[in-house]
């Protein structure tokens, strides 16, 4: 008989594989949005199915004129070890996000719009969140092509059974 | 790990069925390893990105991230998701003969 050596956790081939992820983006800054592109590129690398939600500042990964410019915030991050006062002054967003951005091109990680691009080529869905969009009078138009569709969160539910939510 | 017998000859596996040696490999080994991985026959198109694969491999010691592979194959996302569908970094690198990709991107 096999002994458990690690609380309930199952033996490897006992576990259910995951299939399918819905990734939620809620951020709109450069460190708050990569998370959720990162996990949902990779979860098509493995086979999975992924959806990918932007909801209130994540919509800022997905509007056509912004997701370019897309900034690392400076202040109020204690794990950028920059004193508040500091990081709040002009120019440090900026040199802190070219900092990232060369340091993303040298691990071959694209920018924002190439990388939303590459994750809806290998299948993945995106959509925007109805409420916020109402809330920042948008439309569909001011979204770049990549967006399916604008859908309410019940909606968001709906598509996303039999799959582990996943919030960032 | 295990051996398995791939046409007529020897071949060591690792526990995820990945070559255990790159130098085992042929083009015979990589059409009998797609037909096992529900590929079928393999296309001009899937050489591109399995050659590059190998090449990559040999000559970094590690497989190329999806971008990189799609930029230099010449072959672009969308049509790389249909060739390898479910996962085609790793099919493609079973099928190349070289270990489990280990990058993120």
């Amino acid at each position: 008989m096999e002994t458990m050596t690690q609380g309930t956790a199952k033996k490897k081939d006992e576990r259910e594989p995951l299939e399918k992820v819905s990734i939620v983006i809620s951020r709109g800054s450069l460190e708050g949005v990569y998370p959720g592109l990162i996990m949902a590129n990779g979860a098509r690398m493995e086979g999975l199915d992924a959806t990918v939600f932007f909801t209130f500042f994540g919509l800022e990964a997905v509007i056509d004129d912004r997701m370019d410019n897309l900034k690392v915030a400076t202040v109020g991050n204690p794990a950028m070890h920059i004193p508040t006062m500091i990081g709040g002054l002009p120019g440090m967003s900026s040199f802190a996000t070219k900092q990232m951005k060369d340091k993303m091109e040298e691990l071959d990680i694209p920018p924002i719009r190439e990388f939303v691009e590459m994750i809806h080529d290998t299948g993945a869905d995106m959509y925007a969140c109805k409420a916020t969009v109402d809330m920042f009078s948008l439309t569909k138009d001011d979204f770049c092509p990549q967006v399916d569709d604008i859908i309410s969160v019940g909606q968001f539910y709906e598509l996303s059974a039999g799959a582990q939510i996943i919030f960032t | 790990m295990a051996t398995v017998e791939l046409l007529g000859k020897q071949i060591e596996l690792d526990d995820e069925g990945y070559l255990k040696n790159t130098d085992d490999w042929n083009e015979d080994i990589a059409r009998e390893i797609a037909r096992e991985e529900g590929i079928g026959d393999l296309t001009d198109r899937h050489w591109a990105v399995i050659n590059l694969m190998r090449k990559e491999y040999l000559e970094k010691g590690d497989a190329p991230s999806i971008r990189r592979l799609t930029k230099e194959s010449g072959v672009p996302t969308k049509e790389l998701y249909q060739l390898f569908p479910k996962g085609p970094a790793k099919k493609a690198a079973r099928i190349a003969g070289i270990p489990k990709p280990t990058g993120c991107i």
